[in-house]
This record gives C-alpha cells, structure tokens and sequence, in this order.
C-alpha cells in the first residue's frame, strides 16, 4: 500500500520508480540502466558511487567492473560525473519524498552535482510521512537532514516547469525488498 | 495619492505582459493550490500554524537565546542583531577575515530587506544570485516582484535577451535551453565560491536547526560546497520544537507553489565536513530588525505568524493587475504591505496600503491566518492618526451624518444631469455615488429615499419585530430593494421597524482610516437600532452588516472606546443578513415561495463581505434555486467586483479592469440575469453592464425574491 502510495506520488513529480525483490536483481537493473545511458570512463559519462550501507564487498566487486564507474568521490569527480548513485534510507509514501541522513559531504556531491541521480531504497525504509521521519531522525544523530522529492525543477521563467537547474534532472530510484520489504 | 505612484500603477496596468502573466498565473494557482490541499483540513492546519507561530512571536527572546545555545552546542556560530546595519558590518567583517572574494546565495529575502548584495560590492566581494529567478533580476539590475517568484513580471524573450549578453551568443526564447545555459553558467561559480549565503525557512529552538527549501537545489550546493555558510534569519522564523517543523512543510509547499514539498528539504543542525575533509565554518545570524517591536503591538504581532508562501499575493485582484514593483522593492502584495511599514517606515506605506480593496481574498488562503485586511486597515487608520483628516472630508462625515440634508444634495447633483464630474466637495462624497467612472453609469439618486416611503407602506401589525437597517445605497439609491425586504418580511408575518435616526454605518470613514468619524456613526447606530424592541436587525448591505456585526465593535477596540462596547456587542448578536434570516424563514415554513415556478438561468455574484467575513454563500443560492431558477455559477464567482466603496474613485485605473473582468464572467454563462445581495456590487456591476450594452439584468436577491412570495 505504502509503496504504491509512493510510486504514484513520486511518479507525480517526475522519479522514475523501480521496485526489486533481490539485491542482485536490482544491481542488475542499475547496471543495465546505466549502460544504456552510456556509461564509460570519460568526462561526463561516468558515475560515481557513495557509501551505501547496503552494498557489500562483492556488490562493489562486480560495480567496480565497470569502466566509468568510482567509489572514490571527490567535489571535481562528482561535478563531472553524469551518474550519482547513493543510497537513500527512507521514503515517505505520502508526498513521494526521498530521505537521508547527509551529514557526509559525499552523500550531497553524488546526489547534487550530476545529472541523473540514482537512489537505491530498501523498501523497509518507506514511512508514511514526514512526521514518522522526524521522530526516528533526530538533529542530535543528523546534522544535515536531507528530503528529495523528484528531480531538481524551476518555474522561474514564465512560469514554465522545467526540469534540472542546479540538480539532477532525471531522479531513478530502485528498491530493493531484500533488507525486509512487506510495505 | 503620488503621481510617481499613479504612474507606476499606470504603467503596470497598461503593461500587458505582465497583467496577461499575472492573470493566468492567478487562475492556475487556485487550481492547483486546492488539489494540493485536497484530503487536508485546511482549517485545522492553518489553526495549528498560527498557534506555534503565535506562541514563538510571544516569546521571541526565549527561543532566540534557546537556539543560540543549541545551535552553539553543535558548533554553529551565532549572532544576534537588531539593526540591519549591524547585520552587514558582520557579515561584511566574516568575509574580509576569511579573504573571500565570491559569494553564492540562495534565495533569502532578509538579505533583500537588508540590501546585502550591493553592500558586500561596494566593499569589492562578488555577489552571485544563485536561485534562477533572483539571477535573472540580479542580470537585469531590478528587485523582485513575487516573495516566491521574483521574476514573474519577465517574459521568455526578456531573458532570453540577458543571457544572450551573459554567454555572448543569440539565444532563442527555448525555455529548457535558457535554463541549461543558467545551469551551466552557474555551476563554475558555486565550485568556486568562498562562501555562501542563505535565509532560513524555519528556525527551530529546541535543536538549533535551520530548515531550507527550494526546488532548484541550490541551497544544497549554497550550504555544501563554499567552506563558509551564513544564513540570515528573521526572527519571525523561530518556532520552539523540532516536530513543528512538519506542520509548516505540510502548508509552505502547498501554499506557495502547489506543490505537496518542495523537491528539496535541508534541516541543518550544526557543521558539516566539506568536500576538502575541512569543517564547515556556520554563522546563523538571528536578525530583529523590529519584529519584537511588532510583537508587542497587540495588533500587529499577528502578523509574525507569516511563513512568506506568497499565496497573498497570488490571489490577490489588485495583485494580478499592478504585480509587484507598484508595492516597492523588497516585500510586495498584502503582507508586503504591512512589513514594509515596520521593516521600512510607516510613511513608506502610505500609498500602497490605499491598494488593497479589503475584498479579503487573502485572508481565506493565508496559512498564518493572518488578517492582512484587518492589519491594513490599522496601518491607515495609524496613518489618519499622525495626519489627521483633511478638513475637506470631514465636512463631507458631517453632512452624510445629516440624513435629510445628503440626500438632498444627492439628489440635486443628480438631477443636474452629469453629476458629480465637478466640484471637489461632491467628489469626495464617501458615498461612492460621486465621480463617473469609465465603463460605469451611476445610479439615479431617488426622488423619495427609502426613510420617506417607509412610512407609506402599510404593514399588517406582526407579533415578531425586526428592525431593518438600510445603509446609504438603499436609503438613498435603490428604496425599492428596501420595500422588497419589508414585502418579504411582511409575508412571514413579520413587522418591520426602521428608526430613523439611523445613519451611515461608517464604513466609508472607517475605510479611509477615519475610526473618530466611524466612532460617531456607530454610536449613533446603536442608539437607534436598539431603541426598540426587536428580535433581528436585519440589512440587506453585507458591508453595512459587517458594520453593524463585527466593526463597531473593532472600532471602538482601536479608538479605546469601552463605555459603548456592551451595547455594540448587543447590536452584533442581534444583527443579521437578509439571506440568512430568509433560507431561515423558509426552513421553518414560515415563509414560501411559488411551486413549480420556472425562471430560467441565473449566476450569482459572492459579495466579498457576505462571502468572506460573513460566511454566508449557500443561502442565496438555494434561495433562488427555490425560487425556480437554476443557479449557473461563473468563473471566479467570489472574486471582489471592483467597487470596494470609494476605492473605484481613489484608483478607478484598478477598478475597471476588474469589473471587466466581473462582466466578461457573468456573460460567459449565458444566464440573463445575474443576482447578488450587495446594493454596492448591484451599483458597480449594473453601471458596468449599462454601459457594456449586454442585455443582462442586475439584481439584488431580496428583488428576485419579492418577486416569487406565493400568494
Ligand atoms: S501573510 Fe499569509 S498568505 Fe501572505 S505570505 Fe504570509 S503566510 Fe503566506
């Protein structure tokens, strides 16, 4: 329920949503998506990876494969990378919002400065809404709080929505069910 | 009026890329911003909003030194300043110890209020507005025009143009294109800045956090990247605990933009790492700058409880045609209004509060539930304070208060023909009959007002007593609308009372500001309304009603006028709208109307006090819908028709189009006759559609009404 409430909202604002039962499958997913977008090791086509809490040591082995794609994430790497991936802990089912803990300058560069953000979600992570999210994340544990809701937009000339100003301009989110979905 | 304020009004007016944007962005937004709302009390909500902001404004001190100290505790620096100046010396003085020569900001309109940007220039530190609005006015060297979207007032083809210059190559008005050339242009500036500057949305106490929005991403790249963070923030902004932020989120988006949140939220609490492993460097500066001046004044510290949506604006009628440079350079629309005359100076407002038409559009959307009219009405009745009243228009108070003696005036200058084009005195009469309007014929002045043919009708003797109030327009302009009340009434078996020593309700004087006047009518009012024993006092004016039932009361509350405040508040409770005494009548059965009648369509016109103040929109419509005609509702039935008593004199250039507007509405659906329960709005509507042409019959419901009483 809450995930299509999700869906449906985050859909309303332009994410693409993707939902997964496995891990593998899922990586699988990204990495075909990224391909397809032509992902190689030259100056805006690479991407860039930041700590996700759920990729394990072979989940960044078989990343690693891939030319283009680097963990190592600097402010110059990210701003030339078209591909930010990151892992974002929740999502909240009723306004189609992605949240995270970022106090770790990395997690806002990959999520920032690229073109296409893609946000790996456990599907446990997904709350009703914004006052459940508020009462788990406390400022004391999370110095910058941070909630994405579809990819960077403006309406600043005639009023005219358009999409990736200073953000992404495409925002691809993957859950992923293995960590406990059910939602 | 000035004339440089007159002409900028002109030439606002007569701009149509602007009204043209304005208008549509208007209906777009009462569209949107209600699906956004959908499933939500919005009542509720807003209760909510105004008590926490409320209760902060109350303890302004508290909560700044409160979140100064958790804010310190997480490393943040904090200052804390009354006077803008100080405000810019500080962050002047950060930036010079910390050599920066580039500056990014987001969007913050404290630093506009403080006129930041030019100040740090002059001292030689390059100032980049970052938020794609603010950059194109800052391209173009002009001030904002919107608090949520400051370039509203330019087309594609005027930035189309600027960024030509920017990048040096001819660009086409792709709008898609133009904000890729802003993205990119912008991007080396934010890697290579020294510092950014930021305003805050909400500050909280409890945690000492800043929240920020914006949908672009700026404020993620102004907070990150530079290795110095400012952010300047009203003290308006605090609220006490960190679980209230939700309850603003959950209004500022959907307020401001439509939208259920913004695509970006940053609760920031503390420093951060930045992209070179350093920590960041983070003043907050919590700025005063009058706000706890206002939030000792019991009247206006309502309005901290603003979260700057803008959706005032947005609604606003006036608004949509002038846009808001007529308002000055930094806060614009209604609520700009009012924080220009305390962050600014009184005087300030002097011209642009004479804008708002009290129609009240803003205070039914405001999620602070601030009543901005009501606050406007203060700052002129302040203004009238230090100024006093012309002498010319006190002259005219004295003569509307001599029943007998306006009306033969009134009488005189309409027989004469073209009536009141000349001579100052009449043209100032608060009557609003003075002065021909373009695209307005006024009405005929009766040969016998309503006070004179009362005594005439005779009335069967009724067990129940109500006593009528006519105000001046159906006194002096429209009697037969009063004899249709006493027709209607008398078919319930009601008797109708009318005192005569009632007089103008005040309104007219209280509207200028002139709450001394308004004072007397009201007590003269009271005296009279109440001199005879009666169940109701009924109007058929909502805007005499409003008088009679809120105003009289308000008006002493101002002027300290306690002695007469119980009998105000006894007049309130007895006083009623002729509609709702009359759905009342015909509920309980004792009034009815013809069977089976079919009477074709009609559109009903909400008149801004019934509507808004009154709360009263259902019963005139099923009213007629009884009657035996089928309601045919037009466009934007609800919005303000463009009389607002003598504002059509004061700013005809502004009431026209609006009435414009009204009449092209009301012919769009076809109905050959459009009702309404104001004699004010039947006054500018009827001389609207005289003079148009349109074969459309103007009426009040009590005459549609009168009209279908069963035998
Ligand atoms: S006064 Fe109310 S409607 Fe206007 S900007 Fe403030 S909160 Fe929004």
């Amino acid at each position: 329920m809450m995930y299509e409430q999700f869906k449906s909202r985050a859909e309303g604002v332009s994410a693409e949503v993707h939902r997964f039962e496995r891990k593998d499958t899922a990586l699988n997913f990204m990495i075909e998506f990224l391909m397809k977008e032509g992902l190689a090791d030259t100056p805006q086509t690479a991407a860039l990876c930041a700590e996700c809490g759920f990729l394990d040591e072979r989940d960044r082995d078989v990343l690693k494969k891939l030319s283009g794609l680097k963990f190592d994430v600097t402010c110059e790497a990210a701003s030339k990378a078209r591909f930010g991936i990151s892992q974002m802990d929740w999502a909240l089912a009723d306004t189609g919002s992605l949240a995270q803990n970022s106090s770790a300058i990395e997690q806002r560069l990959v999520s920032s400065l690229p073109t296409i953000h893609i946000a790996l979600v456990p599907t446990s992570g997904i709350l009703p809404d914004m006052p459940a999210l508020l009462s788990r994340v406390h400022p004391k544990e999370c110095a910058y709080l941070a909630m994405i809701t579809g990819p960077s937009r403006t309406a600043d000339i005639e009023r005219v929505l358009t999409i990736g100003v200073h953000g992404p301009e495409r925002l691809v989110i993957i859950f992923v069910d293995e960590f406990g979905g059910g939602n | 009026m000035g004339t440089e304020f007159k002409e900028s009004i002109h030439k606002a007016i007569n701009n149509a890329n602007l009204t043209g944007a304005l208008a549509k962005f208007s209906e777009a937004y009462k569209v949107n911003r209600a699906k956004a709302y959908e499933g939500i009390d919005f009542e509720e909500l807003r209760g909510r909003i105004a008590d926490l902001k409320s209760y902060a404004a109350s303890h302004l001190d508290e909560l700044s030194d409160q979140f100064q100290q958790n804010a310190e505790a997480c490393g943040a620096t904090v200052f804390r300043a009354t006077d803008p100046e100080k405000v810019r010396e500080y962050i002047l003085k950060v930036a010079q110890d910390n050599n920066v020569k580039t500056v990014v900001k987001s969007k913050s309109m404290a630093t506009e209020e403080i006129h930041l940007n030019q100040y740090l220039e002059k001292a030689g530190i390059q100032v980049g507005e970052t938020d794609l609005g603010e950059w194109i006015i800052q391209l173009a060297g002009q001030t904002p025009s919107h608090m949520v979207l400051p370039a509203i007032h330019m087309t594609k083809e005027d930035v189309a143009e600027l960024f030509s210059k920017e990048v040096n190559e001819r660009l086409t008005t792709d709008i898609p294109r133009l904000v890729k050339i802003a993205r990119e242009k912008l991007r080396p500036k934010f890697l290579a800045a020294d510092m950014g500057i930021s305003g805050g949305n909400i500050a909280v106490a409890e945690t000492g956090s800043i929240v920020l929005m914006t949908n672009e991403g700026n404020a993620r790249l102004v907070t990150s990247l530079p290795k110095i963070h400012i952010a300047l923030v009203g003290i308006e902004k605090l609220i006490e605990k960190y679980a209230d932020v939700t309850t603003i989120l959950k209004a500022l988006p959907r307020s401001a933009t439509a939208q259920l949140l913004t695509s970006y939220v940053s609760i920031i609490t503390g420093p951060t790492p930045n992209p070179d492993g350093t920590i960041k460097n983070l003043h907050i500066i919590l700025m005063d700058n009058r706000r706890s001046e206002m939030a000792a004044d019991p009247k206006f510290k309502q309005a901290l409880q603003c979260i700057r949506c803008a959706s005032c604006l947005n609604v606003c009628p006036i608004f949509r045609l002038v846009g808001g440079h007529v308002f000055g350079k930094v806060y614009t629309g209604g609520i700009g209004t009012i924080l220009t005359a305390w962050f600014d100076e009184l005087k300030k407002s002097e011209d642009i509060q004479g804008l708002c038409i009290q129609c009240g559009a803003c205070k039914d959307v405001c999620p602070g539930k601030i009543d901005i009219p009501d606050l406007i009405m203060e700052i002129r009745r302040r203004l009238v304070q230090e100024q006093g009243v012309p002498l010319l228009q006190k002259a005219i108070y004295a003569v509307v208060n001599n029943r007998k003696l306006f009306h033969g005036m009134l009488r005189a200058a309409s027989i004469a023909g073209k009536p009141f084009t000349t001579g100052t005195f009449i043209r100032h009469l608060p009557l609003f009959l003075a002065d021909l309007t373009d695209g307005r014929s006024l009405p005929a002045i009766a040969a016998e007002p309503f006070r004179d043919r009362f005594a005439k009708i005779k009335q069967p003797k009724g067990k129940e007593k109500v006593v009528f109030y006519a105000g001046c327009l159906i006194d002096f302009a429209y009697p037969e609308m009063g004899e249709a009340v006493v027709k209607v009434l008398n078919k319930a078996g009601i008797e109708v009372l009318f005192p005569e020593e009632q007089t103008c309700c005040g309104a007219p004087a209280r509207y200028s500001g002139a709450y001394e006047v308004a004072e007397t009518n009201a007590i003269d009012n009271i005296k009279a309304l109440l001199s005879v024993d009666a169940t109701y006092v009924i109007s058929a004016c909502p805007t005499c009603t409003v008088a009679l039932a809120h105003e009289f009361i308000s008006t002493f509350e101002s002027v300290g006028q306690t002695g007469w405040l119980p009998k105000a508040r006894e007049l309130a409770a007895k006083t009623i709208d002729f509609s709702v005494l009359v759905k009342k009548l015909v509920d309980e059965g004792r009034l009815t109307l013809k069977e089976g009648q079919k009477l074709g369509k009609v559109t009903y016109h909400d008149s801004c006090h019934l509507k808004r103040t009154l709360k009263v929109s259902e019963q005139p419509r099923e009213l007629l819908q009884r009657a035996g005609y089928e309601v045919t509702e037009m466009f934007e039935c609800d919005t303000c028709c463009g009389m607002g008593g003598s504002y059509s004199l004061k700013l005809p250039e502004i009431s026209a189009p609006i009435l414009q507007r009204k009449l092209r509405n009301i012919k769009e659906t076809g109905a050959p006759v459009v009702a309404m329960d104001c004699p004010g709005c039947v006054m500018q509507i009827r001389g609207g559609m005289d003079q148009d042409g349109a074969a459309i019959k103007v009426r009040h419901s009590v005459e549609l009404l009168a009209e279908q009483l069963d035998i």
